[in-house]
């Protein structure tokens, strides 16, 4: 089977420290999202795995075989670049069939075309497989440069932002596609983004980078409402999570030692009151939800709310934290 | 102020009085340029005597005396002799009796032009190959000393032929490439390397790595990846370089000069000593020198999208 590890891996260039001490499995079958601002580490991982940069220390095996001196091509592996996706000077056909007609598989052209063609019909490109590929639309390229990766049976796919540089609607088509052709074909497959909406819908489990370290890895809802510390806790969530001092609200029970409260949306209770312990300062429509901008003395929240909800900026509410976060000073998580 | 247009590049459109001045000013530029072309075509179809009086002839009567003397030696013989041969077989024949000569027999101008030919062509697909290499080589690898590899193949270039053309001389005399096509080949591919190198780094530095990347991903080696991928995108480069490369082993005068007199002599050195009757066969020059313009004129023309992009690389994006 195509279990991916890496173990204890460090990678640095010049002065940087890239990738550090990280450990990490990818069971077969599984698609794993690292999530991590840029600079992380997410696509010197990927390269790591591939084959395109050596690590300083620390060994990856793909299915039991330690793949440390084996050249990329020896290791068995796909990869979709974030840009410059595809081979400029050939064919979306030949794009397709490039893989396949490599020295090291040789197939014969009957069943490079079969294969060709049935990928094409799973990232829907057919029509256009006489095009060059210079002449696509931005999905359209990044359909056939997912496609060239699916046209082998790797043991994992390797994806660096694949999304990254299509437009929302795009983005979020492309998502359920990629998601659903993998669990259709079963495959391994390591996705990076900073899109914490990719990494919440796709994943099976979520990595989070940062600084070159793998920070907490758990399914998106472990990641989710359970982040191991601060840094987690920020990168998911919309609108991003608030910081408050232990006191500031009621309904908090911080443990000792406590010395941030993290609160998101459903942390906070929102109830109209002339007299409440917070201003209404500022309300964002974004049609479907309210980006609510509240101050408490002197302390600035941001949450959503009902559109529904009657008030307008100014109004005076009263706030009740439900079973937030809490965060000791080094910002690791006090449970 | 409303008759200022903009493009969607917000590019100020030139005003048709303006693109007309413009214009007048590259049909005068290519007119100037032009004038020396075809003053030596019409030297090249004059006779002798118009070709050297003064003022200069515009009209004339054509001929192609220039060319049959070009491409033939010939002997004086007397009007008697001439009388008695068979009737003349071609137009150089004639022609050439008419000046009270025959024809003796072909000159060296076509093996001068074949060895131009194998030279120019030769050496710069050899610097152009080598150069590729390399310039892939400074492009991709952390080479050590890499700025200043650089700057030494680059200063190669930086003194006339002149300075380094006695040592060259000797050595080459030494190990006896003095006046062989190997010698000359060799010569003009060094000369030529460096700006090979120069403007191919140039080139591939702008072909993402990703692309050879995805190939060796994708089961090929380096140098499959390097075949199959860069040398496609780099096409426009390799010819643009080819043609500067080219241009100067084709041209190039100094050296064939110095270094070859027989067997490996190119047309540039060859073609100034093409001497007629009682001086300069100055028809017979121009000949020689129109036809030498035809290869590079063609090979310019059937590349000449690559090089006009080979001129403005760097200040164009794709």
């Amino acid at each position: 089977m195509s279990e991916v590890v890496l173990h204890r891996i460090g990678k640095t260039f010049g002065d940087t420290v890239a990738v550090e001490d990280l450990s990490l499995t990818i069971r077969d079958g599984e698609f794993v999202v690292l999530l991590g601002p840029t600079g992380a580490g997410k696509t010197t991982s990927l390269r790591l795995i591939a084959g395109l940069e050596r690590p300083d220390c620390g060994r990856v095996t793909i299915a039991g075989r330690d793949v440390g001196r084996q050249s990329p091509a020896e290791r068995d592996v796909a990869f979709v670049f974030q840009q410059y996706s595809l081979y400029p000077h050939l064919s979306v056909y030949d794009n397709l069939a490039f893989p396949l007609r490599s020295p090291a598989r040789r197939l014969n052209s009957d069943e490079i075309d079969r294969r060709v063609r049935e990928v094409a019909r799973m990232v829907r490109i057919e029509h256009k497989l006489q095009s060059r590929s210079t002449r696509l639309s931005g999905g359209e390229m990044q359909r056939v440069a997912i496609g060239r990766a699916l046209v082998r049976r790797p043991a994992i796919y390797l994806m660096d932002e694949p999304l990254s540089s299509l437009d929302a609607k795009l983005r979020a088509e492309l998502r359920l596609e990629l998601k659903r052709i993998q669990k259709e074909l079963g495959s391994t497959l390591l996705y990076v983004t900073h899109d914490q909406v990719e990494a919440m819908t796709m994943a099976d489990r979520i990595g989070i980078l940062s600084e070159g370290r793998l920070v907490q890895i758990g399914t998106p809802r472990e990641i989710y409402a359970d982040p191991a510390n601060l840094h987690v806790a920020a990168r998911l969530g919309q609108p991003h999570i608030n910081l408050l001092p232990t006191d500031l609200l009621p309904g908090a029970a911080p443990p000792s030692g406590a010395s941030a409260i993290g609160a998101r949306t459903e942390h906070l209770e929102i109830a109209t009151d002339a007299q409440g312990n917070a201003e209404v300062d500022w309300i964002e429509h974004l049609g479907d939800q309210n980006h609510l901008h509240i101050r408490v003395r002197g302390h600035k929240l941001v949450t959503l709310a009902d559109p529904y909800l009657s008030i307008k900026p100014g109004d005076r509410i009263n706030l009740t934290l439900r079973q937030p976060l809490y965060f000791g000073s080094d910002g690791e998580r006090l449970r | 102020m409303s008759s200022v247009k903009t493009t969607a590049h917000s590019v100020v459109e030139p005003t048709p009085t303006v693109k007309r001045i413009a214009g007048a000013i590259v049909i005068l530029y290519a007119l100037v340029t032009m004038i020396p072309l075809a003053w030596i075509f019409l030297t090249s179809i004059k006779s002798p005597p118009d070709s050297i009086s003064y003022p200069p002839k515009i009209v004339f009567t054509p001929t192609l005396e220039g060319y049959c003397n070009l491409f033939t030696t010939r002997t004086r013989q007397t009007p008697d002799y001439i009388q008695a041969l068979p009737a003349p077989s071609s137009t150089c024949d004639e022609i050439t009796r008419g000046r009270n000569m025959v024809i003796a027999g072909p000159s060296n101008y076509w093996p001068r032009f074949g060895n131009s030919l194998l030279i120019a062509f030769g050496s710069t697909f050899l610097a152009v190959s080598l150069g590729t290499l390399a310039a892939y080589g400074f492009s991709r690898f952390r080479v050590p000393l890499a700025d200043d590899l650089l700057f030494f193949i680059l200063s190669t270039r930086m003194m006339p032929p002149i300075a380094v053309a006695i040592p060259i001389y000797l050595m080459y005399r030494q190990f006896g490439l003095s006046d062989t096509a190997l010698g000359m080949i060799l010569l003009y591919t060094a000369v030529n390397v460096s700006l090979a190198v120069w403007l191919l780094k140039g080139f591939i530095d702008e072909i993402p790595r990703e692309y050879e990347e995805a190939a060796m991903i994708d089961g090929y080696t380096r140098l499959q990846a390097f075949w199959k991928v860069v040398l496609p995108q780099a096409t426009t480069g390799i010819a643009a370089t080819a043609i500067f490369c080219l241009i100067f082993a084709w041209n190039e005068y100094a050296f064939a000069v110095l270094l070859t007199s027989g067997s490996a002599q190119t047309a540039p050195p060859f073609i100034p000593t093409i001497i007629g009757e009682g001086g300069q066969d100055w028809p017979a020059v121009a000949a020689g020198t129109t036809i030498f313009l035809v290869p590079i004129l063609v090979f310019t023309i059937v590349l000449r999208k690559q090089l006009l992009r080979g001129i403005t690389f760097g200040a164009v994006r794709k």
